[in-house]
């Protein structure tokens, strides 16, 4: 019995990957990875639900063509990301695919999608290099670089908010380092100074050794953070009598929207720096975050407006070709050239390594009508990801690591 | 016996599947097929470790990280031709598994246990935060194929498979005379009674020490795989994630056989992502298929039916 049972099971695999290999060209495929497991489960739903709402408006049509999206799971594993990438390509013969999270999963897909010469659209993945000393021309990135909004944040604290210290705590990985590194730079060209940096692990449950050692005469301190680790600092910085005595600035993950709703007063008064905020207050993006929390019963965070965003291109992309998608070098010229409009987060267009150039909004945490918002106090329009330097000499300095500029 | 015969046939078919399914299948099924392989490689070797000798490591992932490392930054740091870089990281797992021999062979149980998680934690954050060499979290990505950089006349993912298919069956040949030497009987025997086999004059920490390494130095085998059939290497390779789940694979198949390892690697590789392409509650599923393994077969799927042979 048992081992028929097995033989059974082996041959119904066997058939479905045979099968599966040979499905008739119908609608077109979409391959879609996010993490639906794990630690960061709640981020790659919210992403999912941003391109499900587009979806949904267009009724699953664009070009003429029926679409259909396949949703893999890739656990923010980038083995796994690589493994669902092979299956999305290789079984279910995609067309395009979208989608992941992590850094880590966007580099390890790279030369994967560059041997496959599959066109990509990374939405929410925002390590430099993809779009800079590592870029592939495979890839599209309609998200953002980490230190894309912190050069437009670095200028605008010393000029506007007039800071000249600073204290940086951040997250002890690439999207730490990058973010810090970008305000550092553009602060310290203004003639501020860093004089503080801290780097926390990114499982770290306690702030309360990083807080003791904050300098008590910096004029602001900068915080990068997300998700839990946001909730816990921000509450802490509370409870150390640090709100009332330094002004917190950061990230824009530190008090975006996928948190936001958790915090409670000691929010209040936050500047942080993004390409959106679900508070924007323009026709496009009250009917985006409207559409969302009707559908969701929940405010849109970055994430979800990222792939609504990234969803847009796609479709655009599409249009442009009358569906034809089969060709996948026209459908990436396609996907390069798409101008979509009507975005929540304002005007995007894209340079010509695949990063987009876009609106930067500096948001303060403010109540209205109950609840917890990032009111946007400043619009810094077409921010590139290489700020106000030149490209090529950008690109040959080295990439924002946690070495960069020391602490003076 | 007879309870036991339905494992011929079983045997058979795997072996007409690992043989002839590249020719049949399509190349997203040769993937899994090849990591099925590769993964079997490291649960046979944690075998040696758990089910022969009794010691339950939580870190073995390290070594399978550590070559896969070691191919990683030699491939493309260092540039190096594919023999040095193989046997740069084979070595470099081996060494590994040396030293850290000397700290965990000298206890057992839950504290062998704590041990091999500490060290492999160790391994781990290594790979995490010393970045100029291991990238971090980002990892490192551009590892040249394997059939490039060894100049295989011929490339894809089928010739891949077939190279690994090669080292597996000679890996599980070697761990198959490994374990059934008098040095295998004798690791069996410290399985079952430390203290008698002391009291016969066997050194029981030698023992151990050499069921450890010998189990680091396959372990390094299948990291080198890994990191040439995925391309990358990340922290993801040698944490705890990784290592609990070879502990499953090797408790799920059925220790102290060397079939059951590989049986559960492709039962796990094969049930994530079959699952996962049907239902977001896969995690659910795969959940309930161990806990009807550990009640129904709780010495392993391969050892259905029989008593625990000693």
């Amino acid at each position: 019995m048992k081992r028929l049972r097995l033989l059974v099971v082996l041959a119904i695999v066997a058939a479905a990957g045979l099968l599966r290999a040979q499905v008739p060209d119908g609608p077109i495929r979409i391959g879609f990875i996010v993490p639906l497991s794990g630690a960061f489960a709640q981020n790659g739903r919210d992403i999912l639900n941003g391109f499900l709402l587009l979806l949904d408006e267009v009724g699953y049509r664009a070009g003429g063509r029926q679409i259909q999206l396949i949703v893999e799971d890739d656990e923010a594993i980038p083995a796994v990301t690589l493994t669902k990438a092979r299956k999305l390509v290789e079984a279910d013969r995609v067309h395009l695919m979208a989608g992941t999270l992590l850094a880590s999963s966007g580099y390890a897909l790279t030369p994967y999608v560059d041997a496959q010469q599959i066109p990509m659209v990374y939405p929410v993945v925002s390590s430099d290099d993809l779009t800079q000393r590592r870029r592939s021309k495979w890839i599209i990135r309609t998200g953002w670089t980490s230190s894309q909004p912190n050069h437009a944040f670095g200028e605008y604290a010393y000029r506007t908010l007039g800071y000249r210290t600073v204290a940086t705590v951040a997250l002890d990985y690439a999207f730490g380092w990058e973010s810090v590194g970008g305000f550092q730079r553009t602060f310290e060209a203004e003639g501020g100074r860093i004089v503080q940096k801290m780097w926390t692990p990114v499982s770290v449950h306690d702030f309360a050794p990083y807080l003791a050692q904050i300098s008590r005469d910096v004029d602001a301190v900068y915080a990068l953070f997300l998700g839990r680790s946001a909730l816990q600092f921000v509450r802490q910085y509370g409870e150390y009598g640090l709100k009332d005595r330094i002004p917190l600035i950061g990230s824009g993950t530190t008090t975006d929207e996928h948190v936001l709703p958790f915090m409670g007063d000691e929010a209040l008064g936050a500047v942080t720096t993004l390409q959106y905020s679900a508070a924007l207050d323009t026709p496009e993006n009250r009917r985006f975050t409207g559409a969302y929390r009707k559908r969701y019963n929940k405010v849109a965070s970055y994430y979800a407006e990222s792939m609504y965003t990234g969803g847009k291109w796609v479709l655009a992309g599409i249009e442009a070709l009358g569906g034809r998608v089969e060709d996948r070098a026209r459908l990436l010229e396609a996907l390069r050239s798409a101008r979509p409009t009507g975005l929540p987060r304002g005007p995007v267009e894209l340079d010509e390594y695949g990063n987009p150039i876009q609106n930067i909004y500096i948001r303060r945490v403010e109540r209205v009508g109950g609840e917890l918002q990032n009111t946007v106090i400043a619009t810094i329009p077409r921010v590139s990801q290489f700020w106000k330097y030149n490209p090529a000499e950008y690109l040959r300095q080295p990439l924002y690591s946690r070495r960069f500029g020391p602490a003076s | 016996m007879g309870a036991r015969s339905w494992r011929l046939p079983v045997l058979a078919a795997l072996a007409v599947v690992l043989a002839v399914g590249p020719l049949v299948l399509s190349s997203y099924w040769i993937g899994l097929l090849t990591q099925i392989v590769i993964l079997a490689i490291l649960a046979m070797s944690l075998d040696i470790l758990l089910g022969y000798t009794g010691l339950p490591s939580l870190g073995h992932a390290g070594f399978f990280g550590v070559a896969a490392y070691g191919v990683a930054v030699l491939s493309t740091t260092y540039r190096t031709d594919f023999w040095t870089c193989v046997a740069a990281a084979l070595l470099i797992g081996i060494a590994l598994s040396a030293a850290f021999g000397l700290i965990v062979a000298h206890v057992r149980d839950v504290y062998f246990l704590m041990i091999t998680l500490a060290l492999g934690m160790v391994l781990w954050g290594v790979s995490y935060r010393w970045i100029p060499v291991t990238g971090g979290d980002n990892g490192i990505s551009g590892i040249p194929s394997l059939e490039a950089h060894a100049g295989l006349p011929v490339t894809g993912p089928a010739a891949f498979y077939y190279v690994t298919l090669v080292v597996f069956l000679a890996c599980a040949a070697l761990m198959r005379v490994v374990v059934r030497s008098p040095f295998g009987l004798t690791l069996r025997g410290i399985r079952e009674n430390e203290a008698r086999m002391r009291s016969l004059g066997f050194n029981t920490w030698l023992h151990c020490y050499l069921s450890y390494v010998i189990a680091g130095a396959f372990a390094s085998v299948s990291g080198v795989l890994w990191a040439y059939y995925n391309g990358f290497v990340s922290p993801t390779y040698l944490d705890l994630t990784a290592s609990s789940e070879l502990f499953l694979m090797v408790t799920l198949g059925g220790p102290a056989t060397l079939v059951g390892p590989l049986l559960g690697a492709g039962l796990i590789v094969l049930l994530k992502n079959v699952m996962s392409a049907y239902t977001a509650r896969w995690l659910l599923i795969l959940g309930i298929v161990y806990i009807v393994a550990i009640l129904a077969a709780p010495q392993g799927i391969w050892n259905l039916g029989t008593r625990r042979s000693t």
